[in-house]
C-alpha cells in the first residue's frame, strides 16, 4: 500500500469545510488527501456491498409486504427456552452484544497498532477474530436450531415460506462476511505478531511493503460487517 | 463558459505519495500470462472479450439465417432459436462490450493517461482478469451441457427462466449462466476498485480531475456506475440460483407447470424485473459513457481542435451517469405498474435526453470548421455520431409510456438497441482500436484494409438495422422465431428479412478483414513512431513505444496543461502536449 509522505513541504493553505473539499478535487494527484490507496478502495468495495445488502434487504422488504401468508412472529420464533420459559430474542440479543463488543477491540487495535505496540495490536486482533467466530458459532447455533424446528429455505411450519428463505440467505451471506473477516484478521494478527510492519516486509504476491495501515483497513471491513448486522438484526428480529 | 486551458497557475505542487515499487516478472509466465502489468491485462482481457463476442457474431448469423429462411436450417429449432438470442444478447452486453471497455481500454488507458506507473493494486487487477476468463468460460460451457445453454432471453425473466418449458430452465443452461454473471461480477469488482482509485488517487503531479481526457472521465464514471449496479444483478443471480436449486419462491408465484402444481407460490416476479433494471439500464450507460468519452478524445484529436465545451461534457457524463439510475422501470411499462410511476419514469428519462443532446452538439460543435483528418478513427467517430443520434431518438419515442406499449417487444426496440447500445459502441470500439493500436503494437493498422471494413460495417449496419424499425412498426414481435401465416405482416416484410440477412452476413465477413489485420499489421505494418497522431495525452508521451514497464520510465510525467490544446494560435506546432511547461512554445498572450 503506497503511503503519504506527509503533506508536502509548503505551508498548508487548504481551506476547511465544503470548500476544503471542494479544493481537494480540483487539485492534482489525489482526490482524497488523507486517505491511502489501500483505504480509499477499502471505502469505495464498502459502498459497492452496501448496495449489495441494501439490496437483499429490499428485496426481503418486498416478499415480506407482498406475500399472501401470514409471516411468522419473530419473537416466538428466535425465543429460547430457557429455565421453563421462553425468553424471546435472548440469543440474538447474546450474539449483537459479541459483535458490537468486537467492533471495539478492533477498535484498540487500530489504534495500537498506530502506535507500533505489535504485540497489543496482535493480541486485540485475535481477541477481535475471537469475538467474531463466536458470533459465527452463535449463528450456527441458532440456524440448526431453526433447522430441528423445522425452518427450510422453501418451508416452514408457521407461515410464509419466504422467511426461511430470506432469513437463510441473508444471514448466510452476513455470516460469509463475517468467516472471511475472521480469517483475514488471523492473517494480519499473524503479520503484525511477526513484526512484518515494522520491517516493511514486502507482501509476498505484491511486493509492497506492509504497513500499520493494513490494520486500520481491516478495521474499517470489520466495522461494516457490524453496521449490516445492526440493520439485519433491526429488519428481522424487531420489525 | 471560459476554459483555461493552461496551467499558468504557476508552481506544480510536489509530489504527495511516493513513487511505487512494482512487481517486477520473474519469468515469461509472470511476464506474460500472470502478469500484474495493466498494458498485458488489457490486451488478455480485449483478446478474451474479442474471441466471445465472435461466438455472439456467429449467433448472430444463425438467427438471421432462421429469421429470413424459415424451416430451411433443420438444426435451428425454436428451443435453438431462443438460446441463439440469450447467449448472443448476454455475451454482446456483458461479456464483450463491458469487459472490453473497462477491462480492455480501462486497464490500457487509465494508467497512461493519468500518469500513473500502474493500477494501483496490481495483483487484485490480475486476478479480475482470471476471474473473468472463468466466467466466459462458465457461459461457455452452457454450449456443451446436457440441455444447451439457457433460452430465457438475456433478462432471463422469472418464472420461464427456471421452468422446463424454456431451454435450460431445468438442464444445466440457466445455472451455469447465473454462476457465470456471479463470477464475473466478482472478477468486475476487483478491476473496477482498481479503475476507480487509480483514477482517484493515483494521478501524476499537475494532473487534476479537470485536466484529465474525456475517455478518463467516461470510463471512470461507467467504472462507478458499475460498482453500484452490478450488485442488484448480483442479489438478482443468487437468488434465482436458490429459487432453482433450493425450491424457495423469491420470483416464483404460485404456478402450475405442464398441468402440474408446482411447490412454489408467494413470490414476486416482478421483484425480478426490478433488480434486473437498477442494473440494466445503468448497464446501457456503463456500456455508453466510454464511448462517449473515446469518442470526444478521438474527434478532437483527429480533427485538430480542442474539445468544444469541456466542462460541459464532463458534467454532461456525471449527470448522465446519475440519473441513469432512477429511469430503470421505462423497461418494465407493460409489466405492470402504478400509472403514477410510469409518469416518473418517462419524465426521467426523457430528462437523459438533455446531457446527452448536450454531448452531441458539442461533438458537432468540435468539429465545425475543425481540421478534419478523415482518418480510420475519425470515420468510426464520424459513424458512431450518425448511428447513436439515430438510437437516441428511437429512444425518445420509446421512453413515452404511450407509444411504447404497442411498440414493446417488437423489432422496432430491437432497431433500437442494436442502434443506440449495440452498434453505436462497436464503432467507437472500433475507432478506438484503430486509434490506439499504434501505441499498443508500435505499428499502424493498414489503411486499406481498415477503409473497406469501415465502409462495409458503417453502410452495413445501417442495412440491418434501420428497415428493422419499419417491420416493428408493421407489428412484427421480437423473439419470434418463425412469423408463420399472420395477417398484419405483409409479404414484403419476408423480403426485407432476406435484405437483413444478407447485410448481415457481409457484415459478419467485413469483420473477419478487420481480425486479418489485426494480425497482418503486426508484423507488417508501418512503423508508428511514438506519437503518430500527434496527440496531446500523455499515453503519447512515454519514452517507449509500447510503452514498457511501468510506463515512464525513470522520472513520473508532470502535466502542465488539460488534454486538448491543439492548433493553438501562437504555438509552433498544431499540438501541445499536457507535459509541455507552461509557454509550451507560445509566443502569443494565452486569454486566462
Ligand atoms: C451485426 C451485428 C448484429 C446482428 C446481425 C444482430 C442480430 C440480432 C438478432 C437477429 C437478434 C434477435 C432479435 C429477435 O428475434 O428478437 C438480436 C438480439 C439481441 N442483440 Fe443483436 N445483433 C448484432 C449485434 C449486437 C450487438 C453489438 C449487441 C450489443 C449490445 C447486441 C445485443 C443484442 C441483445 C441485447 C439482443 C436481445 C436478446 C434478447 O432478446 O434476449 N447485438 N440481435
Ligand atoms: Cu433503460
Amino acid at each position: 500500500m503506497a503511503q503519504t509522505i506527509g503533506t508536502h513541504g509548503e505551508p498548508d493553505l487548504r481551506p476547511a469545510g465544503l470548500r476544503g473539499v471542494a479544493a481537494d478535487f480540483a487539485s492534482d494527484q489525489r482526490a482524497f488527501k488523507t486517505a491511502s490507496w489501500g483505504k480509499a478502495m477499502m471505502w469505495i468495495f464498502l459502498l459497492s456491498d452496501t448496495f449489495v445488502f441494501g439490496c437483499f434487504l429490499i428485496a426481503y422488504m418486498t416478499a415480506r409486504m407482498s406475500t399472501p401468508v401470514a409471516w411468522p412472529n419473530p419473537s416466538e420464533v428466535f425465543a429460547l427456552h430457557i429455565g421453563g420459559q421462553d425468553v424471546p430474542l435472548i440469543l440474538i440479543a447474546i450474539m449483537t452484544f459479541v459483535l458490537i463488543s468486537s467492533s471495539g477491540t478492533m477498535a484498540m487495535a487500530v489504534n495500537f497498532g498506530y502506535r507500533q505496540e505489535r504485540h497489543r495490536t496482535a493480541m486485540l486482533m485475535l481477541l477481535t477474530a475471537l469475538l467474531g467466530a463466536g458470533f459465527v458459532g452463535m449463528q450456527a447455533f441458532e440456524w440448526t436450531k431453526l433447522i430441528t424446528e423445522g425452518v427450510r429455505p422453501w418451508e416452514n411450519p408457521w407461515g410464509a415460506a419466504q422467511f426461511g428463505s430470506t432469513f437463510f440467505m441473508i444471514t448466510g451471506f452476513h455470516g460469509t462476511h463475517v468467516t472471511i473477516g475472521v480469517i483475514f484478521l488471523l492473517i494480519v494478527a499473524r503479520k503484525v505478531w511477526r513484526g512484518d510492519f515494522d520491517q516493511e516486509r514486502r507482501g509476498f504476491f505484491t511486493s509492497r511493503r506492509g504497513r500499520y495501515e493494513g490494520v486500520e483497513i481491516m478495521g474499517l471491513y470489520w466495522h461494516f460487517v457490524d453496521l449490516v448486522w445492526v440493520f439485519i438484526f433491526a429488519f428481522f428480529y424487531l420489525w | 463558459m471560459v476554459e483555461i486551458p493552461s496551467g499558468s497557475a504557476g508552481a506544480i505542487p510536489s509530489a504527495e505519495v511516493e513513487d511505487v515499487e512494482l512487481y517486477h516478472p520473474k519469468s515469461w509466465w509472470t511476464k506474460y500470462v500472470f502478469s500484474q502489468d495493466a498494458k498485458i491485462i488489457a490486451v488478455q482481457y480485449s483478446l478474451t472479450a474479442i474471441a466471445i463476442g465472435l461466438v455472439a457474431l456467429v449467433l448472430s448469423w444463425l438467427m438471421r439465417l432462421q429469421l429470413a429462411f424459415p424451416g430451411y436450417f433443420a438444426f435451428i429449432d425454436a428451443d435453438h432459436y431462443y438460446q441463439f438470442i440469450t447467449m448472443h444478447g448476454m455475451i454482446m452486453v456483458i461479456y464483450l462490450l463491458t469487459a472490453l471497455f473497462l477491462g480492455g481500454f480501462g486497464n490500457y488507458l487509465i494508467p497512461l493517461m493519468v500518469g500513473a506507473r500502474d493500477m494501483v493494486f496490481p495483483y487484485a487487477n490480475m486476478l479480475s482478469y482470471w476471474i473473468y476468463l472463468l466466467a466466459v468460460l462458465i457461459l461457455a460451457a452452457g454450449f456443451f451441457a446436457p440441455g444447451g445453454p439457457t433460452g430465457a432471453g438475456w433478462t432471463l425473466y422469472p418464472p420461464q427462466a427456471v421452468l422446463s418449458g424454456t431451454p435450460g430452465g431445468k438442464d444445466w443452461g440457466i445455472l451455469l449462466m447465473l454462476s457465470s454473471l456471479i463470477v464475473f461480477i466478482i472478477g468486475f469488482t476487483m478491476g473496477g476498485l482498481n479503475y476507480v482509485v487509480t483514477v482517484l488517487q493515483g494521478r501524476a503531479r499537475g494532473m487534476t480531475l479537470m485536466r484529465m481526457p474525456l475517455t478518463v472521465w467516461g470510463i471512470f464514471t461507467a467504472t462507478v456506475m458499475a460498482l453500484l449496479a452490478f450488485p442488484a444483478l448480483f442479489v438478482a443471480c443468487v437468488m434465482m440460483l436458490f429459487d432453482r436449486l433450493l425450491g424457495t419462491s423469491f420470483f416464483m408465484p404460485a404456478i402450475v407447470e405442464m398441468g402440474e402444481q408446482l411447490q412454489h407460490g408467494g413470490g414476486s416476479p416482478i421483484l425480478f424485473q426490478h433488480l434486473f433494471w437498477f442494473f440494466g439500464h445503468p448497464e446501457v450507460y456503463i456500456v455508453a459513457l466510454p464511448a462517449f468519452g473515446i469518442v470526444s478524445d478521438l474527434i478532437s484529436t483527429h480533427a485538430r481542435k480542442n474539445i468544444f465545451g469541456y466542462r460541459m461534457m464532463v458534467w454532461a457524463i456525471v449527470v448522465i451517469g446519475a440519473l441513469s439510475f432512477i429511469v430503470w422501470a421505462h423497461h418494465m411499462y407493460v409489466s405492470g405498474m402504478n400509472p403514477a410511476f410510469g409518469f416518473f419514469f418517462a419524465t426521467t428519462t426523457l430528462i437523459i435526453a438533455v446531457p446527452t443532446a448536450i454531448k452531441v452538439y458539442n461533438w458537432v460543435l468540435t468539429l465545425w470548421r475543425g481540421d478534419i483528418h478523415l482518418t480510420l478513427p475519425m470515420l468510426f467517430a464520424l459513424a458512431f455520431i450518425v448511428t447513436f443520434v439515430n438510437g437516441g431518438l428511437t429512444g425518445l419515442f420509446l421512453g413515452n409510456v404511450v407509444v411504447d406499449v404497442p411498440l414493446s417487444d417488437t423489432m422496432f426496440v430491437v432497431a433500437h438497441f442494436h442502434m443506440v447500445m449495440g452498434v453505436a459502441p462497436i464503432l467507437v470500439i472500433f475507432g478506438a482500436i484503430c486509434h490506439w493500436y499504434p501505441k499498443v503494437t508500435g505499428r499502424m493498422l493498414n489503411e486499406t484494409l481498415g477503409q473497406i471494413h469501415f465502409w462495409t460495417t458503417f453502410l452495413g449496419t445501417y442495412a440491418i438495422f434501420f428497415p428493422m424499425h419499419y417491420l416493428g412498426l408493421l407489428g412484427v414481435p421480437r423473439r419470434y422465431f418463425e412469423m408463420g401465416e399472420t395477417a398484419f405482416v405483409p409479404p414484403s416484410a419476408h423480403t426485407l428479412n432476406i435484405f437483413i440477412t444478407v447485410m448481415a452476413l457481409i457484415v459478419g465477413a467485413a469483420q473477419m478483414v478487420f481480425l486479418f489485420n489485426l494480425v497482418w499489421s503486426l508484423f507488417r505494418g508501418r512503423e508508428a513512431g511514438g506519437n503518430p497522431w500527434r496527440a496531446t495525452t500523455l499515453e503519447w508521451q512515454t519514452p517507449q513505444t509500447p510503452p514498457a514497464h511501468g510506463n515512464w520510465g525513470k522520472e513520473l510525467p508532470v502535466v502542465y496543461r488539460w488534454a486538448y490544446d491543439y492548433s493553438v494560435p501562437g504555438a509552433a506546432e498544431d499540438f501541445i502536449p499536457q507535459t509541455a511547461p507552461a509557454d509550451g512554445g507560445i509566443t502569443r498572450e494565452v486569454p486566462a
